[in-house]
């Protein structure tokens, strides 16, 4: 008996279970500690999770990057935090301009409009220049050969827009009409959050019908499916690929506006944290999975706003808040050696080794 | 591929303006102003405007290159044509800058950069016609370098690269030899006050454009000489440079004082990270972005062990610490890498990226500030000595560091080639393979993870040792980039490739302060350049050269074999 299940399972195995087991009893002792305890109300609780909810959203958007351009070349594009910050730092002086000729004050709706478009363009220039220069000539180099650029063209783009804009922190002007709460249902909600969920949710649901339902999203699916078979039935493969990029840096300029609504500074290096925490959401519901990025990047918010109060607290943990980045990175470790398939399961998986 | 297709005007007006974007590009970050300190050849010539140079000249060259192959004297032509559209481009460029207030969005666009981009002419509009005359012109020398025959063009360009380096280390000179009485009137030769005098710059030049021509036509004359000697003399001739090479070594610091050894130690703290990523990454093909958490785990060892500040807790000597570093680093290095076994590629770097932050983000916490500082680090290490010696500055510290070079160079050599060495190579080239063939796929990866790990530990103790206090922010990603770019510059898996690439990536910033914050915009760039054009690096290992130009060496064998046939 024991020795057929030393047969089966290696000693790495056992000690990764092992792992496993140790840190559920730890996050269960600790959250029951907390729960125990009783320090948080639950008010306290269903804000910290509409909290995670708005800046899972925004974790969401920028997954989606990750998982199209994953699904298509098998890649992951480590620059990806870069294009997002592209779109949202860029956005920060039309929103300067926007208030102080008090523009934004009259029409805060068309003037969010605005910048979304500018972040937009922005990132998803930058995406595109990024896959032309950087990825294109290295399409069937070896495997680390474009992780290594992408890692390269992320720290450039960072020192780039340092070296454009500055290093200092800025801070975006407040719009009037979205401070304060909302009531839904008796439940009360930040406004700023409400609209950043209520976005990300129409952007999400715009991008699952792109994807499924015209032509060019077909074609997307089709690339991803197999490439030479979509060249061969006549798709523009090189074009699907540029419109894979496009598309993630226009949610991740989408994204980069709801950030900066939600945490409001900006800097030159804001988009690297996001941008692997993105990733670990990726991940999370399985990266090349479209509807999956959506639920890992939500999942994800919620737990890092969760995490430090639930668990890191019950913990004894001095200034738990300190970790909330810990906790992300964590999470990514955890499913990319417990489940790298994810939640949902990779739907290219069998393709990638 | 590209080569073949024949280059039209849409290519030329596609260079110009992509020379005429990288120049406003290296502007607008600010490169351009930083480096316009710095005088080249005294009152006539800085670096900011050599970089601003560089652009037209090369793609014209470039440019030129590709023409000729097809369309004969079209080159110059084209050259022209890609300079002037590159010159309108920054034309442009500097009329909007002047007309309208960039500065509110580009912190860079500073009239100081225009005072640069026009050469100091008041009106705009002559300024421009300046730009694109210029820009036609530079372009168009470019193109004639196409023309020359190849040993004159590398002397030529080896004589102006050896005038831009020495004028560059003006400062360093100083600083080093200033005190030396034979300083003095060379200095006074070769310098005036900010860059190299004309007759300094005309001597360097000729005296390179010499040496690169006798090494083209007689360069291989020593090596002949030594095939034709016996074997023993061959021998004796390879052990004496050895120890002449030591010898220098040894004696580096004495001749050179604090400056350049303190730069030197920062360098071979790099070199042996180098040496134990280059293990993991080079040899066993792991891509490894969380180690300089081995790194801060060696350092903070070192720390806790030794200090006698605050926080102290044993006191024991560095000789009794750095032991227990490096095991306790090379512990840590099997324990994460455990976990990531079954990992390949992006995964792996992903995850081992976590696991940095992760150490970084704890140690840098409240959490175990009590026992690790927190962002206080930990302070008052004490320096390392042996009997009565201390290794108190940067040249005495500088033999600890050659030292700790020494035995891992030696380590990393016996190991390249040993049985351990080979399976590392097997699982970088094909995992299923290596282990289809007997490799213990689990126990060689540990082992490449271990050796890597206790490398970088004794690189950060010896970090602790040299500083005396360490903080957490000394231990971020970008160490971890830093060192991968080193070892991608100098060549993947190539020992000696570490050493250059340390010298290059990390010496140089060093050395020229204004580099200093251009140093992660200039690696990141390297890192794409070097991926696209060089991927074996600069001092390549014989078989990544091989993987590299597989397809060149197969056309090659393809048309020996159709003239041999």
């Amino acid at each position: 008996m024991l020795q057929r299940f030393f047969r089966k399972y290696d000693t790495t195995d056992i000690v990764m279970w092992l792992i496993g087991a140790a840190l559920a009893v730890i996050v269960i002792y600790g959250a029951a500690r907390t729960l125990a305890v009783g320090k948080y109300s639950s008010d306290v609780w269903r804000d910290f999770i509409i909290f995670g909810l708005a800046q899972g959203s925004v974790y969401a958007l920028i997954a989606l990057g990750y998982t199209l351009v994953y699904g298509i070349l098998f890649m992951i594009n480590f620059a990806h935090g870069e294009v997002f910050t592209g779109g949202v730092f860029t956005a920060y002086f039309v929103a300067v301009a926007l208030a102080n000729s008090g523009f934004s004050d009259e029409h805060w709706i068309l003037s969010l409009l605005i910048l979304l478009a500018v972040a937009v363009v922005v990132s998803m220039s930058v995406a595109v220049l990024l896959e032309r220069i950087a990825y294109r000539p290295l399409r069937n180099a070896p495997r680390l050969v474009p992780l290594i650029t992408a890692i390269g063209a992320s720290f450039f783009l960072q020192y780039t827009y340092r070296g454009l804009y500055g290093s200092g922190v800025k801070t975006y002007p407040d719009i009037k009409q979205l401070s304060g709460t909302w009531v839904f249902f008796g439940i009360r909600i930040l406004r700023t959050q409400a609209v950043v969920i209520v976005a990300s949710v129409v952007l999400m649901v715009g991008l699952y019908i792109y994807v499924q339902r015209t032509k060019a999203g077909k074609a997307m699916r089709a690339v991803a499916e197999d490439k030479e078979a979509a060249a061969l039935m006549g798709i523009d493969v090189d074009r699907v690929i540029v419109n894979t990029f496009a598309l993630g840096g226009a949610l991740a300029g989408a994204a980069g506006i709801l950030y900066a609504m939600l945490f409001k500074q900006v800097n030159a290096f804001m988009g690297f944290i996001p941008g692997i925490k993105a990733f670990t959401a990726a991940v999370l519901g399985g990266i090349g999975n479209v509807p999956g990025a959506m639920l890992g990047g939500l999942f994800l918010g919620i737990v890092e706003s969760l995490g430090p109060s639930l668990v890191l607290d019950g913990l004894g943990i001095r200034s738990p808040y300190q970790l909330k980045d810990a906790i992300a990175f964590l999470m990514l470790v955890l499913v990319l050696i417990f489940r790298p398939t994810g939640i949902l399961g990779e739907r290219l998986s069998e393709k990638k080794a | 591929m590209k080569e073949e297709s024949p280059f039209t005007y849409r290519d030329a007006l596609q260079f110009g303006l992509i020379a005429g974007i990288l120049v406003i590009f290296i502007s607008l970050v600010g490169m351009v102003v930083a480096f316009n300190e710095r005088y080249i050849v005294a009152q006539t010539i800085t670096l900011g405007q050599i970089i601003v140079f560089l652009p037209p000249l090369t793609l014209g060259y470039y440019g030129a290159r590709r023409a000729k192959g097809r369309q004969g004297s079209k080159g110059l032509l084209m050259s022209l044509l890609l300079g002037l559209v590159a010159g309108a481009v920054v034309a442009g460029f500097v009329i909007l800058g002047t007309s309208v207030n960039l500065r509110t969005v580009f912190i860079n666009a500073a009239p100081k950069l225009f005072d640069v981009l026009t050469f100091g002419r008041e009106s705009a509009a002559a300024a421009a016609l300046w730009a694109i005359a210029g820009g036609g012109l530079l372009a168009v020398l470019g193109g004639v370098f196409t023309l020359l025959s190849s040993w004159l063009r590398r002397a030529l360009v080896m004589a102006i690269t050896s005038v831009v380096l020495i004028g560059i280390l003006q400062e360093l000179l100083n600083i080093t030899f200033g005190s030396r009485n034979w300083f003095k009137p060379v200095n006074e030769f070769f310098f005036e006050q900010k860059g190299l005098s004309w007759t300094g710059a005309i001597v360097i030049f000729v005296v390179t454009v010499l040496i690169s021509v006798w090494r083209t036509f007689y360069g291989d004359r020593p090596a002949k000489a030594m095939s034709r000697m016996s074997p023993q003399s061959q021998r004796s001739i390879q052990i004496g440079s050895l120890v002449l090479g030591g010898i220098i070594l040894l004696l580096v610091p004495r001749f050179l004082g604090p400056y350049p050894s303190e730069i030197l130690t920062t360098v071979g703290i790099y070199i042996i990270m180098g040496l134990g990523l280059n293990i993991v990454v080079g040899y066993a093909g792991l891509l490894d972005l969380g180690y300089v958490a081995f790194f801060a785990i060696g350092a903070y060892t070192m720390g806790i062990l030794t200090t006698v500040g605050k926080l102290s807790t044993m006191e024991w000597s560095f000789w009794l610490a750095l032991p227990a570093a490096v095991l306790l680093a090379l512990m840590a290095g099997i324990i994460l890498g455990i976990p990531v076994l079954k990992m390949r590629g992006d995964y792996l770097a992903i995850v081992t990226l976590g696991f940095g932050e992760i150490i970084r983000i704890v140690v840098l916490s409240d959490w175990l500030k009590p026992s690790i500082g927190g962002a206080q680090g930990i302070l008052q290490i004490p320096k390392a000595h042996i009997g009565g010696y201390e290794f108190k500055g940067p040249e005495q510290v500088y033999y600890l560091v050659l030292f700790g070079i020494a035995l891992v160079a030696f380590v990393a050599w016996r190991l390249r080639d040993a049985r351990l060495g080979r399976a590392w190579k097997a699982v970088r080239e094909d995992e299923d393979v290596a282990e289809a063939m007997g490799i213990h796929l689990v126990n060689t990866k540990l082992m490449a993870f271990a050796t890597g790990a206790a490398f970088a530990g004794l690189s950060g103790a010896i970090f602790a040792a040299k500083l005396g206090s360490i903080f957490p922010h000394s231990f971020n990603l970008i160490v971890s980039i830093n060192v991968l770019s080193l070892i991608i510059v100098g060549g993947i898996g190539s020992l000696p490739g570490v050493v250059a690439g340390a010298f290059i990536l990390v010496g140089m910033p060093e050395l020229l302060r204004e580099f200093a914050d251009y140093r992660m915009l200039m690696y990141g760039a390297l890192l794409v350049v070097m991926m696209l054009v060089k991927p074996e690096g600069f001092v390549p290992e014989a078989t990544h050269q091989r993987e590299f130009h597989e397809d060149e060496e197969e056309i090659e064998a393809d048309s020996l074999a159709a003239e041999t046939s």
